[in-house]
């Protein structure tokens, strides 16, 4: 009945009604859980309570705060009013980098929006686009706080993408295909040496790799040890300082789901995705998962995301920043060469092997 | 309803391209959404001290673009350098098992030159922040 009622509707239709479903459904409820989890953790590494108020256990948080926000003045400084339009549009770029972003990310053997061939390719090139948003912002905002932090946060975002590119393709060479589907496929049908008890994840065969991810999403994500950017002791809030109200929010809330997006990416490509290795239920491809799988797997993804967001704030609440030089020093001459013999390295053994 | 017409021989690669269309879409819609709710219900009270421009309270000095020493041209022109070779990379990564040794010794001189380059940069002093 469902599937005769689906096949009447064009395929942009059908796309769309995904679309919306997977937003109304999955997204929001899953933002709602990781922006309290985030909240709470953040709150008892301070030795405080955090979030009580708005719901049970302050479960509402979310959009108390957006009730918050929407209440707020809008102020769009003087001096930035001859590049008003684009001084409002830059948050709008930021949010849709990260909506882009989710386009990608498999959820289970079913549950995805998209299955491009080159999905890793294309989850690299989106991220940068925010890196657009925060330039305008920078720039538009015609303060001098603004403008420093804009800058750097492009230095930065330049200087880290390269390594998160390149610690991509390590991953790419063991499982053979830029497909994240075939990935996780990979992971999970994979075995160590013959023992394939708990597949591949990559994460065991590719850990420099990984390392050198996760510290690049820190950086990407302008988390602590690489804040400067936002520095707020020299630069008060640097590229955010001219925001308020609802505009703001939206960097600040872009800010978490984009942690939680990255933290998705990399825990398929790292930590084996939605599944859990198929020879546990004795499933050979993909086409022999069971149903239950669309419902379980998107719970797993979602566990597994939790465990690097919460490993990606525990770092930015335990060290201090770095210094300018020191961090472009540590993604050129640190990062990119460890990189670089990660991917030789792989492909020798992977020719060996 | 919609100017998007997709006919039926539109391949299976365009389709899929839709949904981030829609992605797209659905970005600036909610975020225009509540932007727009917020319009109805906020304040607005500008006054003079409000508009100023923010600079830790004290009346603002010169011009907000004022001028500030670019200091990642350089390191903007090899990011170029290597993000196009890592688009080299990425398509030789998923076809190694086909070039096996062939492959191996190819990249592996590719990425000594690339090496090369980032030695010399480094030496030249270009890698400095300062």
């Amino acid at each position: 009945m469902l599937a005769a009622l689906l096949s009447e509707i064009p395929y942009w239709g059908q796309s769309l009604l995904r679309v919306l479903g997977g937003l109304v459904a999955v997204l929001l409820p899953a933002g709602t859980v990781v922006y309290l989890f985030l909240f709470k953790m953040m709150s008892f590494m301070q030795s405080r309570l955090g979030p009580m108020e708005a719901g049970p256990y302050g479960s509402m948080q979310l959009f108390a705060e957006v009730g918050k926000w929407l209440q707020k003045e809008d102020i769009v400084p003087d001096a930035a009013a001859p590049e008003a339009r684009i001084f409002k549009l830059a948050p709008l770029i930021v949010l849709a980098s990260t909506f882009l972003l989710v386009v990608v990310v498999p959820f289970g053997p079913d549950a995805l929006f998209t299955n491009f061939e080159t999905g890793i390719f294309y989850a690299l090139a989106v991220s940068s686009v925010s890196v657009l948003g925060i330039l305008i912002a920078g720039w538009s905002s015609a303060n001098k706080y603004s403008l420093l932090g804009g800058l750097r946060a492009a230095g930065q975002l330049v200087a880290y993408e390269l390594p998160m590119v390149l610690a991509v393709v390590g991953v790419v060479i063991q499982a053979g295909t830029m497909n994240l589907q075939q990935i996780v496929v990979a992971q999970n049908t994979g075995s160590i040496f013959g023992f394939d008890g708990v597949g591949n994840p990559y994460v065991i065969t590719q850990f420099v790799a990984f390392i050198v991810f996760m510290i690049a999403v820190q950086a990407e994500l302008t988390q602590t040890p690489f804040d400067m950017p936002i520095a707020e002791s020299e630069l008060v809030s640097g590229y955010m300082t001219e925001y308020s109200g609802f505009r703001f929010l939206i960097f600040f809330i872009g800010e978490f789901a984009t942690a939680g997006v990255f933290s998705m990416i990399a825990s398929i490509l790292f930590l084996g995705g939605w599944g859990v290795p198929f020879s546990w239920f004795g499933w050979t491809t993909i086409d022999s998962i069971d149903n239950w799988m669309n419902v379980g797997g998107p719970l797993i993804l979602f566990t597994k995301m939790l465990v690097l967001v919460f490993f990606i704030m525990w770092i930015r609440f335990s060290f201090p920043r770095f210094r300018e030089d020191q961090l472009q020093r540590f993604a050129w001459k640190g990062l990119i060469p460890i990189a670089l013999a990660n991917i030789m390295l792989t492909a020798v053994l992977k020719v060996a092997f | 309803m919609s100017p998007v017409v997709v006919s039926e021989t539109m391949s299976p690669f365009l389709r899929s391209y839709l949904t981030v269309v829609w992605f797209g879409l659905a970005a600036f819609l909610i975020a225009g959404l509540l932007l727009g709710i917020s319009a109805l219900i906020r304040p607005n009270k500008p006054n003079a001290q409000k508009m100023l421009t923010y600079e830790s309270g004290v009346d603002p000095v010169g011009s907000g673009w004022s001028q500030s020493q670019i200091r990642y041209y350089v390191f903007a022109l090899l990011f170029v350098i290597f993000d196009v070779e890592a688009v080299f990379i990425f398509p030789w990564a998923t076809q190694l098992e086909r070039y096996a040794g062939f492959g191996l010794i190819e990249m592996g001189v590719f990425v000594a030159i690339l090496l090369l380059g980032l030695v010399y940069a480094w030496r030249k002093g270009v890698l400095r922040w300062v």
